[in-house]
This record gives structure tokens, sequence and C-alpha cells, in this order.
């Protein structure tokens, strides 16, 4: 009982920073607090949301993964020339591009398994090479194709008012939340990234651990990726550039340690909507792309130094 | 010399000291006199780490004051404190592993005491070094590096920057924890020499029987009071222990008088680790001990058999048929535990709570589908909190914040749990105090008991000698001999183990 109500309390603190965020842009723009916007950050939020949920189950091991942007890239130029210039089914397409990226995943986490390569210089490698296959891929070019049929998943509404997007991220947080909760994989991950060592002197299989934690997220980037593809409508070589640094920042905000074993699923969401949140109230007020990202910085840097600051006052 | 050995050198005033609504020092004063070695004792809790930290300048007292020599103190910080000569050796070392032994006796002193001022003279230290160590006949060499030197050589490295400082008082928290037997001599004999060069030592064990050895006088604490300081001829061993407990814990002779079943594990001819040639068997209900000095090849043999580490060649057999084992998954399936001699390490989790920890090993086989399910996982933990007395306000809270015995309990729980047949306890009471120890004990007790084979490893020789049904000692990664429980003397397992056998 006592663990769940300190959870709470360092989760209401970063609920109590978001409705600041929420109340300080409402007075600046009237434009803010409206529930088209609402839908419209949403939309904004939730292709990097599924990846939050993936990023999390990887921190929480004890992992990183920086190459989840670069992931998306290649994932959406290949499907886009696998329609284009091949002439495959689009359907086959996707499927074929989801296989591909979620083996990029799971080769990720064997590979920093099973030689312990640092995690950061692993994914570091894996994000350089796979940017610039999808540059080699496209000689730099967006590749369309993409048939009208498909932007239903990335475009489409379901009553005329909810965003399909969230849909898909709604259901991608239930099973990230359940698989934590619920199922014992989602222990085994808590307790690898807390103590590999001991997690497995208890006999557990910490290769297969780890590795499923990387292969979750590269599936999960998948779904966001597909999201991205059919929502641009083309297979963009620059796609995401940047998205994994947005991705790791969500789940800080929300409280998931980069040392593991520590952290939840809708503590990373509220991070995320932060980050939507503060990116989408900085432009309505006319703000520039580079002071949404020095102001990112800088609520990044205060709500992690608050935390370290509470936390060593709770320990004393 | 004689008239200075009762010249009081630091006087402990009336310290209180309380935290979140604890007393931890409660109104505590003690004298420390000059050369004495003053050994402090008590059950975690008691309020030794708290005193000591307010000794070292690590916690201020909420009242009371300090006198060292002429100078009062109301409270110290830890520069302090190293300036006027109070000196701190922890269970983990202070020290910079990539660096070396001179580098780590002057760390921080170079700008200080160097002429040549900002620029870091190499030879002048390794120079300045090596009178230190050799005034107090200690023979490391000072360019070696910390990270390649065994934990008794780190621990002298600690020493020698005390005595580098000019430290006039000596605080030793466990210091023979990690020692074999020839080393705690050692150790025993510089402490010898630093007392009649006028330090004095504050020495911390759970240990009693080396208290004898070592120690002048003795004070005794209890929830935060001190309850007596004597002189260490004038108390008992049982005296002390009703002391520390307030109350008489029988230290339990062990007659184990239950059957002996058919042979639960067996080891053919193991090779690895560095260990040669190791075979033997354990039966049912029986508890074998594994003696040997520190580096003898005990540890490696237990993680060899759990799978921890790779065996090159040699055969493992269970309840009578062979296993392979190549993971400690896999000696988990065949009902093999380990409860390794790290604790906080290896053992427990500690930033998990309680209940995550006792149902580690068996998540998947209290799941449905990939489901946990929560209501039998919590009777498993309830039952295992009532059976082995686990002292928990809840079973979710996590496990650094229990005491040393009570996090044992858990990594004892998490194995009962999963229902192994084959026990290896390695250094199962270390750190653990008086009363929890009896309750340790009688845990292993039941365990074998039930028909469950244990294997002990302790360097705790009285420990080793009242459970065990059996010795098998081992000397430089090969075993020595077996001993039966007629055979079992003190004389007779150090002289195996060092080879004068």
């Amino acid at each position: 009982m006592k663990l769940k109500l300190a959870n709470f309390f360092k989760q209401y603190a970063i609920v109590a920073v978001l409705i600041a965020l929420v109340i300080i842009f409402s007075i600046l723009s009237p434009a803010f607090f409206t529930i088209k916007n609402a839908m419209n950050i949403l939309r904004q939020i939730a292709v990097m949301s599924i990846v939050v949920v993936g990023f999390t189950f990887v921190l929480l091991g004890g992992g990183l993964d920086l190459s989840v942007g670069s992931q998306i890239a290649i994932m959406n130029v290949s499907i886009a020339l696998m329609i284009e210039n091949l002439g495959v089914n689009p359907i086959l397409a996707i499927i074929i591009g989801i296989a591909m990226t979620t083996a990029i995943g799971l080769f990720n986490g064997y590979m920093i398994s099973k030689t312990e390569i640092p995690p950061l210089i692993a994914t570091l490698a894996m994000m350089t090479a796979l940017r610039g296959l999808a540059f080699i891929f496209t000689k730099g070019y967006p590749i369309y194709g993409v048939p009208e049929s498909l932007k239903f998943i990335g475009q489409g509404n379901i009553f005329n008012l909810i965003p399909v997007p969230a849909v898909i991220t709604a259901a991608v947080i239930a099973f990230g939340i359940i698989l934590l909760n619920k199922t014992y994989l989602g222990r085994h991950f808590y307790a690898l990234g807390s103590n590999a060592e001991a997690t497995r002197l208890a006999g557990i299989n910490v290769h297969f651990t780890r590795t499923t934690t990387y292969t979750l997220l590269g599936f999960l980037t998948c779904i966001a990726g597909l999201v991205m593809l059919t929502r641009v409508g083309s297979g963009q070589p620059k796609i995401a550039d940047g998205f994994e640094m947005n991705v790791l920042a969500a789940c800080v905000l929300g409280g998931v340690s980069v040392n593991g074993g520590k952290g939840t699923i809708p503590g990373a969401i509220i991070g995320a909507i932060i980050i939507g949140v503060l990116n989408n109230g900085l432009s309505i007020i006319g703000a520039n792309d580079y002071w949404q990202k020095v102001i990112t910085g800088i609520v990044l840097f205060t709500v992690v130094v608050f935390d370290s600051i509470s936390r060593k006052r709770r320990r004393s | 010399m004689s008239n200075t050995v009762d010249n009081v050198v630091l006087s402990v005033q009336n310290i209180s000291k309380r935290y979140a609504g604890i007393q931890a020092l409660d109104n505590v004063s003690i004298d420390f006199k000059e050369g004495e070695t003053h050994a402090l004792v008590g059950e975690n809790g008691a309020g030794k780490s708290t005193l000591i930290k307010i000794i070292s300048g690590a916690e201020i007292p909420d009242s009371g004051r300090l006198v060292f020599k002429d100078q009062t103190f109301e409270k110290l910080s830890p520069h302090l404190a190293q300036c006027i000569g109070i000196a701190t050796i922890y269970q983990e070392f202070n020290l910079f592993p990539t660096l070396s032994v001179a580098e780590n006796i002057f760390m921080g002193d170079e700008i200080l005491s160097n002429e040549r001022k900002y620029i870091y003279n190499k030879k002048y230290y390794i120079e300045k070094a090596k009178k230190v160590l050799e005034s107090m006949k200690i023979n490391i060499n000072p360019v070696e590096l910390i990270e390649n030197m065994t934990t008794a050589k780190m621990q002298l490295v600690e020493i020698a920057k005390a005595i580098a400082k000019n430290s006039k008082i000596l605080i030793m928290d466990e210091p023979t924890a990690p020692l074999s037997t020839k080393e705690t001599e050692d150790l025993f004999e510089l402490i010898g020499r630093l007392k009649q060069q006028g330090v004095t030592i504050i020495y911390i064990s759970h240990r009693l029987d080396e208290l004898y050895q070592i120690a002048d006088r003795v004070t005794v604490m209890r929830d935060g009071k001190k309850i007596i300081t004597t002189k260490i001829e004038d108390i008992t061993r049982q005296e002390l222990i009703y002391h520390m407990t307030n109350r008489k814990v029988e230290e339990i002779e062990f007659e184990s008088t239950w059957e002996k079943g058919d042979v639960a594990f067996e080891a053919q001819g193991l090779c690895g680790n560095g260990l040669k040639d190791i075979s033997f068997k354990v039966r049912r209900g029986e508890i074998l001990g594994i003696g040997g000095l520190l580096g003898a090849g005990r540890t490696e043999l237990a993680r060899i058999i759990f799978g921890a580490d790779k065996a090159e060649s040699g055969k493992i057999l269970v309840h009578g048929k062979q296993v392979e084992i190549k993971s400690p998954k896999d000696a988990v399936f065949f009902g093999i535990a380990y409860v390794p001699e790290d604790r906080k390490h290896h053992g427990a989790i500690l930033s998990l709570p309680i209940n995550w920890n006792i149902t580690l090993p068996i998540l998947k086989r209290i799941s449905n589908k990939g489901f946990l399910k929560k209501k039998e996982e919590n009777a498993i933990v309830d039952n295992l909190k009532r059976s082995l007395r686990i002292k928990a306000a809840s079973m979710s809270q996590n496990v650094e914040s229990l005491s040393g015995g009570n996090q044992q309990k858990v990594v004892l729980a998490k194995w009962l749990a999963s229902k192994a047949s084959i026990l290896i306890l390695d250094e199962p009471t270390r750190g653990v105090d008086v009363g929890a120890k009896q309750e340790i004990y009688n845990l292993i007790a039941d365990i074998a008991k039930q028909g469950k084979a244990v294997i002990l490893i302790s360097s705790d020789m009285g420990e080793l000698l009242n459970i065990s049904d059996r010795l098998m000692v081992l000397r430089e990664k090969r075993i020595v001999g077996f001993l039966e429980k007629n055979e079992f003397s003190q004389n007779r397992v150090l002289a195996m183990a060092s080879g004068v056998y």
C-alpha cells in the first residue's frame, strides 16, 4: 500500500506539471483549450506514445534503443519501394515491413545481450547505419504510391471524432499495462533491470528476457511507423529524425529510470502528453521550432532535477 | 607508555539522535582511551552505525557533545573529523580501483602537501607511500593497482590511508568479514602494532569470539542506548549475548537426529573455475559443510554446481540421474537452489518488494498462460512470511528497508518457495546479528529435517562445526578430505585447510 501511495504522489507531481502547462497555454491562446485541438494533440502524440510503451519495456530491462527513429524510416521506405517499384501487394508489403523491423529489434536485443556491448553504442551504430540505408534506397527522395485505402489508418476518424491512431495507441497502452502488471514476463523485466546478475541466479533466462524487451519495442515501433506512413502517404528517408530523443525524454519525464527497473506505463504516457502539449501549445502561441526545442529541454531538465532532489530528501 | 593507556582521547557525551520518529541514539556517553581496542557490539538497529556516523562526521547529533583531546565539538563534518585524526574504514571500501596504491593513499592530499603545487609528482608519492607501508610492516607494492588486489590487501591500503593522515582514531566496521583465518591473524597483528603507536581502534564486529582475541574493552548497545562498557575479560560470551538481545538466546548445540535418506546430490570429477577433480555425495536430510580458507574454491564450487559458471568436465547426478547444468535456469529446474555469499548484489534484488523477490524463481509456475495468479502468489508469500518469521510491516516494501537477517530470510524464502530439494548456502549468516543467526540455524535444520540436502559454506568455524553433519575440506581448489561429526575439531579443519595436515 505504501509503495502505491508513494508512486501515486510521484506521478501526481508530474500531473501537476501537465495541468500547469494546460492552464498557461489556455491563458495565452483561446485556440488551445478546444476539443478540436485536443484531438490534434492526440493525433500528434499517438505515434510517440506507441513507441513510448515499447521504450519503457527496454528501459525497465536496463537497456536503451536509439535506433527507433531509423527503424521507422527504413520500414517506411521499404514498404513504399515494394509497393511502387516492385508491385508487391500493399498488405503483403506491410507484413514484410513489420517482420523486418521486428527482426531489427530482435537483432539489437540479441547482440546486446550476448556480446554485452553497451546498448547506447550498439543502437547508435544501428541508428546511423539504418538511416544511411534509407537514403541509399531512395536516393534521398520521398517514395509515393501508398494506396488511398490505407490512409484510413493514419488519417481516419471513428464517429468523425476520435482519430484512428488514438484508438491504436489506447490498445497498445492497455497491452503495455497488462504485460507489466499481470504477467510474469513483465515482472521479469523489472527484475532484470533492477539487478541482472541476481535475476540470472534466480534461474531466469536473462538473454531471452532482454531480447524480448527489444523485440517488443521493434514490433511496437512498426505499428507507430505504419501510422506515420499512412498519414504522410509516402516513404520518406528523413522521417522520424531525432524521434528517439523525444521518446526518451517522454519516458524520463514520466519517471522511468534510465538505470532500469523503475517506472510505469501511465507515468511514461503522461510524459508523452507533456511533450505533446508543449509542442502543440508553443506552436499555437507562435513560438518557432527552435524555441520549442529550447523550452522542451528546459522542462525536461527542471523535472529531472526536481525528481532527483525530492528523492534525495526522501532518503534522508 | 603505560600511563598513557588511561588517557581518554575521545569522549562521546550525552549524544542523542532521532530519525523519522525512531530514537536511533538515546543519551549515549562513551569514553575511548588512547591506544585501546574498543569493541562496539549490538544487534542490527542497536545504534552502532549511527554512533559511528556521528563520530566520523557523516551525521549531526540532535544533542550532546564530542570531546576530542581538549577540543569540544557540537558536531563534526567528514572533513573536520579527518583533519583532527578520526578515520573510518567501512565494509565497502572507499578506494579508486583503477588507481595505484600510492595514489589512493594520498588522494586529496596532493595539493596540500606538495611543494610543487598543482603538478602531480608521481615519484615523490611512491616514495612516501613506501615509507608509510614499511612503517606498518605491510608488504605491498605502492604502484600496484587496486583492482588487481585481494580484498585483504585493499583493507590494508585503507588502513595505510588512515595512518598516512596521522589518524589517532581508527574505526573499523566488521573488518574480518571478508578475510580468511590467516588474513585475520595478520590484521590482528597489525592492530597490535597500531595500538603500541597510541592509535585507538573502535572495532565493530558480529563475531563475538574474535573480541576476546583483539579487544581491550567492549561497549554493548541496544535500542539506541549504551547498556554497558566493561573490560573484555570481565564479561562472558553468554553475558554479552544477553546484554545485546535482552533475552536468553539459546545457542543450540546441533544434533541432527533425523533420518538421512538416499543420495540426493552427487558430483563426479568436477573440474572448471580452477577446481580440480571434485567428487562428493550429499544425502537427503544431510548438511554437508564445506571448509577451507578464502580462495580454496568453495564459492567457485557452488557456482559450478549451480551453473553460474561453466564446468569443464565431470558429472552431476541429482537423485541418481545424471543431469546437464548449463545455466542457473537448468539448476533451478533440477531442484537446486543457491544462496550466494553476496546477499546485496546476487542474493536479493534490494530495490524490489519482498513478495516480488520471493516468487521470482517460480513466477512461471504460478502463472496461467503467462498471467500471474496473484492470489496464489500472495498465499505463498504469506505462508513463508509466517513460517520464517520475516519481520516487515508489509510484504510490498522494498528488501533494502530490511535488516540483514531479514534480508537473508527473504533469500531463503525464495528457494523454499521454489521447493528446491538441494540447497547450497554460501555464508548464510554473514552480516546477520546474533538473534537472527540462531533463527537461520533453526531454519537450516528444518530444511534438512524435511529431507532436503544442504551444502553449507561458511568462514565462521563455530557455525560450520556446529551445524554440519559431515565436513568436506578444500585447499587450493582440490578436496583435502572429509571429516565425520565425531572427528570434528577446529584445529583439524584448519590443519587440513592450510596444508600442514
